[in-house]
């Protein structure tokens, strides 16, 4: 299934959120998800079952002012 | 000051980005003082997990920490990340930028309003950037806000305050709102003139981070809020045209 991570195309074979974030070596980051532009909660992670073309933002603690 | 039932001893807030180091970052805070720093959210790269370093830094510096909204352009993308925030960061407080005009990066006040209020029915503290205007500052208390952070001058520019007569406007409105200017502030000087008008607190970043020696003007920044806060408690005394001698003109020498 093809889908897009934070901007870029990427191939994975789970169809879990909560299994993909694994596959894409995301493993126990403290990360926030959004699927399609909605925001998905961890706890929803394993719930939500990815599409191919979904677009899917994984974000993190940065810098910011 | 208190800031949501929050009692906090630093009129000082800084930012954490564009520092030389993640090390310069630290001592920064650590010499300024402040009690909170403003954190963002970006796409975090599973190769080498660079928000993950990042955060373990912030962590230990046991500060608070208040998440922004930088960059977002639309309530739905504000409110989105918002909440993507307070999961990541598990407080409900949020810095709230709906930026308008790319330019000036001036905050869209009718969207901000708006994101305003979905958030504070969701619980959230908001802290909502905002301009000095006094309509949209209403606006922003009807919609839940309980702290008010008027810009000095845009983002990054280090202008100081370009509206005085704004800020001290906004003050009287609101006497017992806490009122904290962010942005536009280059300078202590500045940080202090806006502490001696009677704001409760400054939060800056590109000042100290980008100045030669980023934790020597921490500290100069931590003296200057703290020397504007002494000044305004004490009272400071009103500026005349004219010219008056301090010295006592009785018992002056009879020596022409």
């Amino acid at each position: 299934m093809r889908i897009i991570v934070n901007g870029e195309e990427r191939e994975i074979e789970e169809r879990l959120l909560s299994r993909a974030l694994c596959e894409l070596d995301f493993g126990d980051a403290v990360v926030a998800t959004a699927v399609n532009e909605r925001f998905v909660p961890a706890s929803q992670r394993s719930a939500i079952a990815l599409n191919d073309g979904d677009r899917i933002e994984v974000l993190a603690p940065m810098q910011g002012g | 000051m208190l800031l949501y039932n929050v009692e906090l001893a630093s009129p000082l807030m800084l930012g954490t980005a564009q520092y030389p180091s993640p090390a310069i970052v630290a001592a920064a805070v650590q010499a300024s003082g402040a009690e909170v720093v403003t954190v963002s959210l970006r796409r975090e790269a599973s190769g080498n997990l660079a928000g993950q370093a990042f955060w373990s830094i912030i962590r230990d510096l046991g500060t608070r920490v208040l998440p922004n909204t930088a960059g977002c352009r639309t309530v739905k993308e504000a409110v989105t990340t918002a909440h993507m925030a307070r999961e990541v960061f598990g407080t409900p407080w949020i810095k709230l930028e709906v930026i308008g005009e790319e330019d000036t990066l001036q905050p869209d006040v009718f969207g901000l309003v708006e994101a305003a209020r979905v958030l504070t029915e969701e619980g959230f503290q908001v802290f909502p950037y905002t301009t000095e205007d006094l309509v949209v500052a209403e606006r922003l208390l009807a919609a839940g806000c309980r702290v008010l952070m008027p810009w000095g001058a845009p983002i990054g520019s280090g202008r100081g305050l370009n509206n005085v007569f704004g800020l001290k406007m906004l003050r009287a409105h609101f006497p017992d709102v806490p009122l904290v200017v962010d942005a536009g502030i280059g300078l202590p000087s500045h940080a202090a003139a806006a502490m001696e008008l009677g704001v409760d607190a400054v939060l800056l970043n590109t000042a100290v981070a980008k100045a030669g020696d980023p934790v020597g003007m921490a500290k100069a920044f931590a003296l200057a809020v703290e020397a504007g806060l002494l000044a305004q408690r004490a009272i400071p005394m009103e500026p005349r045209e004219m010219a008056r001698p301090s010295t006592p003109v009785f018992g002056r020498a009879l020596l022409a």
